[in-house]
């Protein structure tokens, strides 16, 4: 067979059909959530399934934001993930340099440190975490969820396993010109650790925005909760509004959905290096 | 060299004092080195020693202790070890956290291959179809999962609708998070979809590390692609799989969201797992010693793990 004056094989077709058939699956939910998102919420379970509703209620899409305070938690959301992801950035490759370029006593000592560490499951820890949190009068603050996320392990060591990359030569040639060890950081290892701190960025963006438990254990108070904890509210106030909870699902997805797609070249290729290397 | 060599020659008398002059400037600007790099480390480390550091470290002091969280701490030596054999939801929860973990890590390790070995092919639209196969491990889980709940709701969800249309008896539907028996294969499955995007992103890039001309010498030795895959393409990537597989496991070991969203660690304690046994230790019944205990069996179970990586990146 010949489409388009090429030789179309049995086994391409059969590659097609399989990659097809797994994507439609694996968006599945996405659709139903999408397609009863515009649903009256008695006509959500009606089977079989109509994907495309003759009806669409859009005034869904108005009501989620007065039923429950969404704007806010989205709001506080986006605050939270923005701070953390800017901290996290800087204090990683701040730190990554030193680990990386530099020479000073104690060095493996405190590299070991953050090593031991990246293995250790949060969940392990969470409840001193939390007490000593407490103990700084941090409880019911985003301040507790900052301090918590921003300073990672695996920041620094993502950092400096991509500094570590970058050749000594660079920053001894930048010496010799005079500058200091700051601006090294600023004007040449900033500049060319683009890759490594996308990939930061989309780590850090996606487990901020979707953390669960952490805000779950801290945010108690409904002013300051994020979409993660605030949607999860809603399921439980509203549990039978199915067309309103699929439609602030859908709220809550679209702005994972619009930074993983602007960074996601980035992001394949991040998670295939440092993944290979860790 | 020549500077030296001419003072030695000049006399000693100056050359003392000029030597020590530089002995002492060597060391000022070693130790102005060190605080420059010190300076660079601090913003983060300070962060990380006291969030991180310090409560790991009073997470292991609290494990043999006795404490609500208000009144005093008082010394419990290995009492709460003792209570794990006897705390009927621990010995339910460690078991499931393990049936969790060796059902997942095979069937997620099994799909991201083959997920990875379809799209490294050269098709059209291969970026669209990574993406899509990437996307559920980005998508927030709270959203996904309460989709999840209603696709597989057993009396109206389109799953078990699909399942009766092909003929199967109402009496035999699964009642899938309902049901003490599917309530697990419910959670696992939802890990699948949601993890395997990932996994299949770190075989591709196993996969287009290796050589190709292993592939061609297979050719010209006539092997068919079930040959291929077997003497060159799982061959090949075994470091890659070693990897996946520690990672699965640690992902496993520490499961808590998803069943926290949709079968709430039941019915009865079917789907309770070790984190989920902390959480409701700590958070609802306020015994942080023993909370602290069940996290500690978690560090062992996760530190295992580690120590066979550690061991076989060394043989390599």
């Amino acid at each position: 067979m010949r489409i388009a004056g090429r030789r179309v094989t049995t086994k391409t077709v059969a590659i097609y059909a399989l990659a097809i058939v797994i994507t439609a699956v694996m968006l599945m939910p996405f659709a139903w959530m999408l397609s009863a998102s515009l649903k009256l919420s008695r006509d959500v379970f009606v089977f079989p399934i109509e994907w495309i509703p003759s009806e669409p209620q859009w005034q869904n899409y108005v009501d989620i934001w007065t039923k429950i305070p969404l704007g806010l938690f989205i709001y506080n959301t986006s605050k939270l993930t923005i701070i953390v992801t800017l901290l996290q950035l800087l204090t990683s490759s701040f730190a990554a340099y030193a680990f990386a370029k530099l020479d000073f006593p104690y060095k493996n000592t405190l590299f070991l440190g953050y090593i031991a560490t990246i293995a250790m499951p949060w969940q392990v820890y969470m409840v001193p975490q939390f007490l000593l949190m407490r103990e700084f009068g941090l409880n019911n603050t985003h301040l507790a969820l900052i301090c918590l996320q921003a300073f990672t392990a695996f920041g620094v060591f993502l950092m400096r396993q991509f500094y570590m990359s970058i050749p000594t030569e660079l920053c001894e040639a930048a010496r010799i010109d005079g500058m200091n060890e700051y601006q090294i950081w600023a004007k040449i290892m900033l500049p060319l650790s683009k890759p490594a701190l996308s990939t930061l960025t989309i780590f850090t963006f996606v487990t901020t925005w979707n953390d669960f438990l952490g805000p779950m254990i801290y945010l108690t108070k409904t002013e300051l909760k994020t979409i993660q904890i605030g949607l999860r509210m809603f399921i439980s106030q509203y549990s039978a509004e199915y067309g309103l909870i699929m439609a602030a699902s859908v709220v809550a997805l679209i702005p994972v959905l619009v930074v993983f797609l602007s960074l996601q070249r980035f992001f394949v290729e991040g998670v295939a290096s440092s993944g290979l290397k860790g | 060299m020549s500077i030296s060599s001419s003072t030695a020659v000049v006399g000693r008398p100056t050359a003392t004092p000029r030597r020590k002059i530089k002995v002492l400037s060597r060391r000022r600007r070693k130790i102005q080195n060190a605080l420059v790099a010190y300076s660079f480390i601090a913003p983060n480390f300070i962060g990380f020693a006291v969030f991180t550091l310090g409560p790991i470290l009073f997470a292991f002091a609290l494990a043999f202790m006795h404490w609500d969280g208000s009144n005093a701490i008082t010394f419990a030596g290995l009492d709460n070890f003792w209570r794990l054999f006897e705390d009927k939801a621990f010995i339910a929860a460690f078991w499931n956290t393990i049936i969790y973990t060796v059902v997942s890590v095979p069937a997620t390790l099994v799909c991201a291959l083959g997920l990875a070995i379809l799209l490294n092919q050269k098709i059209f639209g291969r970026d669209f179809f990574r993406t899509a196969m990437f996307f559920p491990y980005v998508a927030s889980l709270v959203a996904v999962a309460v989709v999840w709940n209603m696709i597989f709701n057993p009396e109206m969800g389109p799953v078990n609708m699909i399942l009766y249309t092909l003929g199967l008896d109402p009496k035999d539907m699964p009642g899938w998070a309902a049901d003490r028996h599917w309530a697990m294969v419910t959670v696992i499955l939802f890990g699948i979809w949601k993890s395997m995007g990932y996994y299949m992103v770190i075989y591709l890039a196993g996969l287009q590390g290796i050589n190709s001309e292993l592939y061609e010498a297979a050719n010209l030795d006539g092997a068919n692609s079930w040959q291929k895959f077997i003497y060159v393409t799982v061959p090949q990537l075994a470091p890659t799989t070693f990897f996946v597989t520690v990672m699965l496991t640690i992902q496993s070991f520490k499961v808590f969201d998803q069943i926290y969203m949709i079968t709430q660690g039941g019915p009865g304690t079917s789907t309770l797992v070790l984190v989920y046994h902390i959480y409701n230790e700590a958070f609802i019944s306020w015994d942080l010693g023993y909370s602290s205990m069940v996290a500690l069996v978690l560090f062992f179970l996760v530190l295992a793990v580690t120590i066979v990586q550690f061991r076989r990146q060394r043989e390599d």
